[in-house]
């Protein structure tokens, strides 16, 4: 008879199941996973690092580069650390702005981890779906910052400018005709929140479309169903946090328990699995996007009824209007003074935790008084998620380690930072 | 935290750790405990185990570098020339608290401090980064690998004496038909300079 041994096989780092840089050194008892040993770092930008020496305001971009498909949520945190240490008050408008963003990059976040994790369990036709949706809220962001991705919209003290009154049309090309055109700028009359409320409206079914596809799905069942289950004192234990640890069957959602800004003034449920295996997590991630609908139409009709400053008036913190720093000495000085030599964030330590998409997403602080941090440390949910890879494959199919990877919505620029 | 949540937790850890030598301090609604290195296992144990707080979740851990640290007041509290500490955040879904305790390491040339991954798994990846970044060694941890920088790097880079442009850079020699490690050959340069205000900058002097 033959001598039976393990194999070691390297997958990735350039696979495309590997969701970015995921190398994974696998020993493999014929198809059984009996060892994962995942390589990270393949994206490691030193991002703490770099905002160390980089002033406060200089560092809100990179938070957009870590989760790069969560974007407004990183900055929220590192905003909220900041704003914690400052002691500053955010006027309420901003804070019902930051809540419905973030409910809006939660929605983007999900859509593209329900794409990814499909195609790579099999289904096509939903990453196409998932992506037609995600354009009209990129277009949201692109209204509000000007950037479809790394928006830098939220700034301590508020966020940087007011929603805006118009949406910016499509003109008329080579493929796309006049009447063809006109068709595709009718929901982009109104404002900002008319076409976000055209969304909502519209939203619920595109769920129900992917409902259709996937929930009966026998396939989509037998490759999820009793795959990475993880049972609630493991999860805990493990560190994780959001989607993964509700999946597991523990009602813990920050957004509930710790609330922040305006989350206690808005209705909404936390869906919590049974079973902990990647099908819950998967109806869980379904549920929250309807609850994040949810919480976007509340802010939507707040947002119309009640106007305000967006920032806060403090000189030392967020800059002055355009107007009055060309009209006055005083403004002028503190406007060159903020984008010269930045704020000075008063000395002591803060941590601030904000529910991100993935789970909790947190940014611990140490200021010296500078106006640098004098260390700034990222606490990414997926770093937690992935270090748990090893003990969720053990025992499973090779075919399962790429139903894992998915359901933990692995995204490499906020592990590797 | 709420202000009585932070305040029923304070009390708790005063009764629970009375017997410990330990610095309780309250900021910005967050509770810091200061823990001496050779308590710490001890510490933490009463702090995951026992029933009023039950500390279940290891957040984050990290390193931090002191040496550049301008007082010993604020994070740098009884500091004492030490020039490592790690930082744990702790959390407990089952009260809803959350807790900081911060361990200064004792030597600086060789910072070590023992591991807490019997008592929270997921403190493996943490303290591996924390490893590769500041060179703190973990004790009876299973796996002491570097894990961010890359195969073969040499250096300790989020220590304030490493530069942020690095010590080697990489290049494609076309002579010898490979890529190459050489020193660096850009300056590091300081765009906008750290400063720190004396206190009540800007106001009259009485």
């Amino acid at each position: 008879m033959a001598e039976i041994r393990n194999y070691t096989m390297n997958f990735g780092p350039q696979h495309p199941a590997a969701h970015g840089v995921l190398r994974l050194v696998m020993e493999l008892d014929g198809e059984v996973i009996r060892r994962a040993d995942p390589h990270i770092g393949l994206l490691h930008r030193a991002t703490e690092k770099l905002a160390e020496n980089k002033t406060y305001l200089q560092s809100v971009p990179y938070m957009d580069r870590l989760d790069y498909v969560s974007m407004m949520v990183n900055e929220h945190a590192y905003v909220m650390a900041i704003e914690k240490l400052l002691q500053i008050e955010v006027p309420i408008r901003a804070q019902y702005i930051r809540v419905m963003f973030d409910e809006i990059t939660r929605i983007l976040n999900h859509l593209l981890w329900l794409g990814a994790h499909a195609l790579d369990v099999g289904a096509m036709t939903v990453f196409l779906y998932a992506f037609r949706e995600r354009e009209d809220l990129m277009d949201c962001y692109e209204a509000v910052s000007g950037a479809r991705l790394h928006a830098a919209y939220y700034r301590p003290g508020g966020v940087y400018r007011d929603l805006p009154d118009s949406m910016p049309q499509y003109q008329s090309s080579a493929i796309h005709d006049e009447k063809d055109t006109r068709a595709r700028n009718e929901n982009r009359q109104g404002s900002l929140l008319d076409f976000i409320e055209d969304f909502t409206h519209r939203f619920p079914s595109y769920i129900d479309d992917y409902e259709t596809l996937l929930t009966d799905n026998r396939i989509w069942k037998q490759r999820l169903v009793d795959i990475g289950v993880v049972s609630p004192d493991r999860a805990k234990a493990l560190g994780f946090s959001g989607p993964m640890l509700r999946g597991s069957g523990v009602e813990w959602d920050l957004r509930k328990k710790q609330p922040y800004e305006v989350y206690d003034q808005v209705d909404f449920d936390i869906p919590v699995g049974v079973n902990g295996d990647c099908y819950d997590r998967y109806l869980v991630r379904i549920e929250e996007m309807r609850q994040s609908n949810r919480i976007i139409k509340q802010c939507i009709d707040w947002l119309r009824e009640n106007t305000g400053p967006v920032i806060t008036d403090n000189l030392k913190v967020a800059p002055p209007s355009r107007l009055a720093m060309k009209q006055n000495m005083e403004e002028m000085i503190h406007h060159f003074k903020l984008f010269t030599e930045g704020m000075h964030v008063p000395r002591g330590e803060a941590y601030a935790a904000v529910e991100h998409p993935k789970g909790e997403f947190g940014i611990y602080i140490i200021s010296d008084g500078a106006n640098k941090p004098y260390r700034l440390k990222i606490r990414a949910p997926g770093f937690a998620h992935l270090a748990a890879l090893d003990e969720m494959t053990r025992g499973h199919m090779i075919a399962d380690l790429v139903a894992i990877i998915g359901t933990q919505d692995i995204v490499f620029g906020e592990i590797d930072r | 935290m709420t202000d009585s949540r932070l305040e029923k937790l304070a009390k708790h850890l005063e009764k629970i750790l009375e017997d410990q030598e330990i610095d309780i301090s309250r900021a910005f609604g967050e509770i810091t405990v200061l823990v001496h290195s050779r308590d710490l296992l001890g510490v933490i144990e009463i702090l995951k185990t026992h029933e009023d707080l039950g500390f279940d979740t290891l957040i984050d851990l990290c390193g931090v570098d002191y040496s550049e640290y301008s007082t010993e007041t604020y994070a740098g509290y009884k500091r004492g020339g030490r020039r490592f500490a790690v930082v744990y955040h702790l959390l407990s879904v089952k009260h809803n608290y959350r807790l900081r305790v911060r361990v200064f390491v004792e030597d600086n040339e060789f910072p070590a401090i023992d591991s807490v991954m019997s008592i929270w798994p997921s403190a493996n990846w943490f303290e591996r980064e924390a490893f590769d970044l500041f060179g703190i060694i973990f004790n009876n941890h299973p796996d002491l690998r570097r894990i961010l920088t890359d195969y073969g790097f040499i250096g300790n880079p989020f220590r304030k004496d490493f530069p942020l442009s690095g010590h080697v850079e990489m290049k494609y020699d076309p002579d010898q038909k490979r890529v190459i490690y050489q020193p660096v050959t850009i300056d590091p340069r300081e765009i906008t300079p750290y400063i720190i205000r004396e206190e009540q900058y800007g106001r009259e002097k009485v």
